[in-house]
């Protein structure tokens, strides 16, 4: 909690920060993709100007095994401090805490509207993975 | 000479056919349990037991004190098994595939080798009848591995069954690969088919030769006599649906033993396979 709330702080104090959201499609009006892993796209969002970047996640959904993992190395490249999805297994929440990187799970809806709701403070950080790992 | 007795569907008679052919064999003969997921071959066989063994694999540790991340092992694992997340290399043992490319590419040295475990192999004896069987450890998600040890028991000098799991997965292609010959067992039912078709699909691909049995052979639909007839497929043997054979088996008596002329059926199924092979 204390790091998000640096995080927050450092938001507040207007320091550019990012949000990745798992997306199903390319926009900020398109619904949260609820896989991390195996998300269709990322979007990379500065919370305080709304400016975003897209990132495809192609190479991950073709992966047989470990697309957690690389999504989590997806995320880390992108320089987000937080990472909004539906639900994150165990071997991604490992990369993404050890790249200290704060995971909300369980998020619902249009990517804009929990981009607001974190804006809001409304949104909670994960202490755990929500789904167990998926094996072929 | 390996023979597997393989089925795409599940609960075909995989187990029973293997039991029964090991049984009505004069020579001593080894019998492989591949399902390694879920072994029963020694339930229908009387066993005695010789030897069990704890089985691992090769997973990489990292000395972090000699890493200076340069991330040449994550580049070459397939499996994300070994991941550079900044300053600190995490490994995931249960996605390694133990091929030790990380220990090779490392110009540090600093990753040797640890271990997995994997399950266990146990060895029964059953009146010349030489038990193999994996069990694998529980949460442990790979099999092939397993398999792999269980069949690293062959002996060459005996003639080995081995008994696959179902499907057509890596675990079974684990267990079929490098036999001599392949039987199919199937139902005669359209689910049977189905699955069979599969069977068939991954035998042919492997490039082994392979013949089909029906279990239960009088109930179902000649959707599988079809099949053959038109892939020409060779059914090596065909089981009744009969009473006497489903009441010993529930008994645990296996049908060579209880009814002669199956003792006959399955005496003449070892003689076919052995002319397959052979030619």
């Amino acid at each position: 909690m204390f790091v998000l709330r640096k995080t927050i702080n450092n938001y507040k104090k207007g320091k550019a920060m990012k949000i990745a959201v798992t997306s199903t499609g390319k926009d900020l009006t398109s619904d949260v993709d609820p896989r991390f892993g195996r998300a269709a796209y990322f979007i990379i969002v500065d919370p305080a100007t709304l400016e975003f970047e897209v990132v495809e996640n192609t190479q991950n959904l073709n992966l047989p095994q470990g697309a957690g993992i690389q999504a989590g190395k997806t995320i880390l490249n992108s320089k987000a401090e937080v990472l909004i999805t539906g639900n994150c297994g165990p071997k991604a929440f490992k990369v993404l805490n050890e790249a200290k990187i704060k995971i909300i799970t369980a998020a619902k809806g249009r990517v804009i509207d929990v981009v607001q709701q974190y804006k809001n403070g409304n949104l909670n950080t994960s202490q755990g993975a929500n789904v167990e790992g998926h094996w072929v | 000479m390996i023979i597997t007795i393989a089925s795409g569907k599940g609960g075909t008679g995989k187990t029973t056919v293997a039991t029964n052919l090991a049984i009505s064999m004069a020579d001593k003969v080894q019998l492989l349990d591949c399902d390694v997921e879920e072994p029963n071959v020694h339930i229908f066989l009387q066993t005695r037991p010789v030897s069990k063994e704890i089985v691992s694999t090769m997973v990489p540790d990292v000395d972090s004190s000699l890493c200076t991340y340069c991330g040449e092992c994550e580049k070459i694992c397939q499996f994300s098994a070994i991941t550079l997340i900044g300053k600190s290399i995490m490994t995931f043992p249960e996605m390694c595939h133990s091929c030790k490319g990380c220990i090779m590419v490392c110009p540090e040295g600093a990753i040797k080798e640890s271990a997995r475990e994997l399950g266990e192999i146990i060895k029964e004896d059953s009146e010349g009848i030489e038990l193999v069987y994996g069990r694998l450890r529980v949460g442990e998600a790979m099999s092939p591995p397993l398999i792999e040890k269980v069949k690293d028991q062959i002996n060459k000098n005996m003639t080995t069954i081995i008994d696959a799991p179902p499907g057509t997965s890596c675990p079974v292609i684990a267990a079929i690969k490098d036999s001599d010959f392949v039987l199919l067992v199937t139902e005669p039912t359209p689910f049977g088919l189905n699955d069979l078709i599969l069977a068939v699909e991954a035998v042919r691909t492997m490039n082994l030769k392979f013949g089909i049995v029906i279990n239960r052979c009088d109930s179902g639909n000649d959707g599988v006599l079809q099949y053959a007839k038109k892939e020409n497929i060779e059914i090596m043997m065909e089981i009744p649906d009969r009473r006497d054979i489903a009441e010993n088996y529930s008994k645990g008596i296996p049908m060579v033993k209880a009814i002669p002329e199956m003792k006959d059926l399955f005496n003449s199924l070892y003689s076919k396979i052995q002319n397959r092979i052979q030619n």
